[in-house]
């Protein structure tokens, strides 16, 4: 609180240790990241633009159009590797089988991923910070 | 031939070459994408040549393409990825240029083409992996391991990941490729029933302008789809950068 005596520490800068100093543009990308982190935890997300009624048919038929092209996306990755597995290391069915289930997994992830329903992989070295969502 | 809403997609040889067997030729296709190379270039050369402190409406519209496209690769990919600045503004334009340029009545479509869309989605995956790989090295694996999962579950968790960015190129290309040729049969389909309704005499005229005013309407929607395309491509190929930017995710 500012009550006049002593400096006024409830602002921007806070108690934090180093408070004050000015802050490199990757610090403040990564406090970013962070804060967007949190509230897509939070389910605090984008919400879809167009609320409007006039182009609710529209935003359908992209939403219909993304999420059937990263779902297909997926099962045809799986379908090719598994098929190149098959053809060059002679594993046949069991190569293309076994992908196009990984990739039925894959495409289901890809879904989930795009509706902001399970977070983007976020890498091994560092368990935080960036979750980007997908756009519309 | 002209209500076949297919027909606009046609590929049609204007100059052939063969080299070696392998089919080179010019083809209409080839035509648009210079088109569209030089209708951009065109543009933002002249828009920007005498340029003022206070901008014309064109110069305007030049660096709000140019602030668009650096403010959405900095969300996403962070000072660190303005380094891939000229690729994805190129990226953009060609995009929104070619969709734009499909809009005209008897143009060809570039985008509508799945192997364009492919090739520039290769493209991006393709800088992807080779920054990554040269930046960070054996690092940048690190983005098909998920922190947190236990050791068991890797054997099945990685491959997932593995392929789920295998799947990117396909998604991003399918992604542009469906919109804008659904969009373009739909507009050619609704603009043929105007003209075989009113084939049918006075009640088919009075009755083609429900047709009609679809087609106006899913014009004006083509155009949204057109440039929301070029966006949502260049949003998610700046994601897909961020990948090789930072692949800890830090």
């Amino acid at each position: 609180m500012a009550n006049g005596k002593e400096p006024d520490k409830s602002g921007p800068v806070g108690d934090t240790p180093g408070a004050g100093r000015r802050l490199t543009s990757d610090e403040l990308e990564s406090r970013s990241r962070s804060l967007a982190a949190k509230l897509a935890a939070r389910g605090v997300g984008l919400k879809p633009s167009s609320q409007d009624k006039g182009t609710e048919t529209a935003s359908g038929v992209a939403q219909a159009v993304k999420l059937s092209s990263e779902f297909i996306a997926g099962v045809l990755a799986g379908a090719g590797l598994g098929w190149l597995a098959d053809r060059f290391l002679g594993t046949s069915p069991w190569g293309l089988i076994v992908l196009l289930l990984l990739g039925f997994c894959a495409g289901t992830l890809n879904i989930l991923r795009s509706t902001g329903r399970v977070a983007e992989n976020q890498g091994a070295e560092l368990g935080k910070g960036s979750d980007t969502k997908k756009p519309e | 031939m002209s209500n076949d809403p297919i027909h606009q997609f046609h590929i049609n040889k204007w100059i052939p070459i063969d080299v070696g067997g392998v089919d080179l030729s010019f083809t209409n296709s080839s035509a648009f994408m210079v088109a569209t190379v030089a209708v951009a270039s065109a543009f933002l050369y002249f828009t920007s040549s005498n340029r003022g402190l206070i901008p014309t409406r064109l110069q305007s519209v030049s660096e709000m393409a140019y602030e668009f496209v650096a403010s959405t690769l900095r969300d996403s990919a962070g000072s660190a990825g303005m380094k891939f600045f000229p690729f994805v503004f190129s990226l953009f334009m060609f995009v929104l240029v070619a969709n734009m340029l499909g809009m005209f009545p008897y143009f060809f479509t570039v985008t509508s083409q799945i192997i364009v869309t492919f090739c520039l989605a290769i493209l991006v995956i393709g800088t992807v992996l080779a920054y990554g790989f040269a930046k960070h090295g054996f690092k940048f694996l690190g983005v098909f391991v998920p922190s947190g999962v236990p050791k068991l579950l890797l054997l099945l968790v990685v491959p997932i990941e593995i392929i789920s960015f295998l799947s990117r190129p396909i998604s991003l290309s399918v992604r542009l490729f469906a919109n804008m040729l659904a969009g373009h049969i739909t507009l050619k389909v609704f603009a043929g029933f105007v003209a075989s309704m009113s084939a049918l005499g006075a009640l088919g005229i009075g009755g083609s302008i429900l047709p009609l005013a679809m087609t106006v309407a899913l014009t004006g929607l083509e155009f949204l789809v057109a440039f929301l395309q070029a966006y949502v491509f260049t949003v998610l190929t700046c994601m897909y950068l961020n990948d090789a930017v930072h692949p800890g995710g830090h």
